[in-house]
């Protein structure tokens, strides 16, 4: 994730958020971009006008960048490990007649 | 020197992705050519984006009617967001948004030359919506599938409102060519000066561009800029005869043989004095952005020292999202978000 340094001197730069944007009820908020903003109240009027110009939301998240923890693509093969070898999670794994219904 | 074998690890898991058509995301490892080629484009459709609100924003003022006006506004307002999704791409490359707005107005970086033609006629902001935005959408529709994941993401944003900025064009087009022959001439005039800067937006030809096999090799870029230009006038050529325009091109002609027009060329001379400098309104421009950051910086500062002085944690999260119920909550009282 990009950090954004605690400098808080007027001629800093605006501190990034992430924007986050549910489409529509019943969907999840959808990261759709990031943009700058001196406070949160901010953050979020701007992304209304940035991100949501044509009714594309009900709801916004606006998060500061520096708050976010991600995890590391260097790791992604350890990280991951674990559900790798386990086919067993998957309902292909089981063998069920074909004849059986609704299943 | 396990640094370099690492580094060849880390070059063929790259070009692997690149290979499988996948994208590339920001924290991935890529090869600094790659990196600095997208900086370099991704920041330079960020600034065209931005400076290209100008020659349209002239005639906000002066639009016809309350209807035209609040199109050209919506339009003018869209460029902005679509500069501003861009710049949100360019700074996941780890550039910072104060240092691309300081290379556009220091002119290190470069923007888009069509926009560097004057607006001198109102029937231009119904030529820059056919003609200038339909190039762009024939440019940008490859883009969608770029290699580099923000950039694409952004792309897809900027086309879906592409759409509109072409059809409010034509159609402010086709409304003129329905008046009297005074408005007919002014939609004549106005083709004839931006058909050849039109395709010129594509870039010099392929066998001048020197950078194109190595971006299309690495997927950041989806089609050559003689590939793009041909397939703009194709397009555009039914588009002037339903409007009842001629486009200023003797060589223009239907080629049987190959399923496509034959044009001539612009005067690729023209182009690289625009883009080195001397254009019409180069130094307008330029001047003009600045102008606004410089006048903007109160602006930012007076925001920055109330965001300072009203800091009060929690209470901007309860405004942000309406305070979900308790339940909603875990024990130590942070919101559940997924």
């Amino acid at each position: 994730m990009t950090t954004t340094p605690n400098d808080t001197s007027p001629r800093a730069e605006w501190p990034l958020y992430e924007v986050f944007v549910r489409g529509k009820r019943g969907l999840n908020h959808v990261h759709v971009g990031s943009l700058h903003a001196a406070d949160d109240t901010m953050a979020l009027h701007h992304a209304r006008d940035v991100y949501t110009r044509r009714n594309e939301g009900v709801s916004i998240w606006v998060v500061r960048a520096d708050a976010i923890t991600a995890s590391s693509p260097d790791e992604k093969d350890p990280l991951f490990a674990p559900s790798g070898d386990k086919v067993y999670r998957h309902p292909t794994f089981y063998d069920v007649p074909a004849d059986v219904p609704h299943m | 020197m396990s640094t370099s074998t690492d580094e060849a690890r880390l070059e063929e898991q790259f070009e692997a992705v690149i290979a499988r058509h996948e994208r590339i995301e920001p924290r991935d490892w890529m090869p600094e050519g790659y990196r600095r080629t997208l900086v370099r484009q991704v920041a330079q459709h960020a600034h065209s984006e931005i400076i290209g609100m100008q020659p349209e924003g002239a005639w906000l003022t002066r639009a016809p009617s309350l209807r035209r006006k609040a199109v050209l506004l919506a339009k003018v307002q869209d460029e902005a967001g679509h500069g501003l999704y861009l710049y949100s791409a360019c700074e996941t490359l780890g550039v910072s948004r104060a240092e691309l707005t300081r290379m556009l107005i220091d002119g290190r970086q470069k923007y888009s030359s069509i926009f560097n033609y004057p607006t001198l006629s109102y029937a231009d902001v119904g030529t820059i919506g056919w003609l200038v935005d339909g190039a762009a959408i024939c440019n940008q529709v490859p883009l969608c599938r770029t290699s580099y994941g923000p950039y694409g993401r952004a792309m897809i944003r900027v086309c879906k409102e592409e759409s509109f900025h072409q059809r409010q064009g034509y159609e402010l087009l086709m409304t003129m060519m329905s008046g009297t022959d005074e408005q007919r001439a002014m939609v004549q005039e106005s083709v004839d000066r931006f058909w050849w800067p039109a395709l010129m937006m594509f870039g010099p030809p392929d066998d001048a561009s020197p950078n194109t096999a190595r971006s299309l090799a690495w997927g950041i870029k989806r089609n050559t800029n003689d590939e793009l230009r041909q397939k703009f006038v194709d397009m555009t050529v039914p588009q002037a005869e339903r409007l009842g325009v001629t486009l200023p091109d003797p060589d223009l002609r239907w080629n049987e043989e190959r399923g496509a027009h034959d044009f001539g060329q612009p005067d690729w001379d023209e182009l690289t004095r625009v883009i080195s400098g001397a254009g019409p309104c180069n130094a307008e421009r330029i001047a003009h952005r600045r102008r606004a950051h410089e006048d903007g910086a109160w602006v930012r500062e007076a925001a920055s020292a109330f965001a300072r002085a009203t800091k009060e944690p929690g209470r901007d999260r309860a405004q942000v999202e309406q305070a979900p119920g308790s339940s909603l909550r875990d024990p130590d009282g942070r919101v559940e978000t997924r």
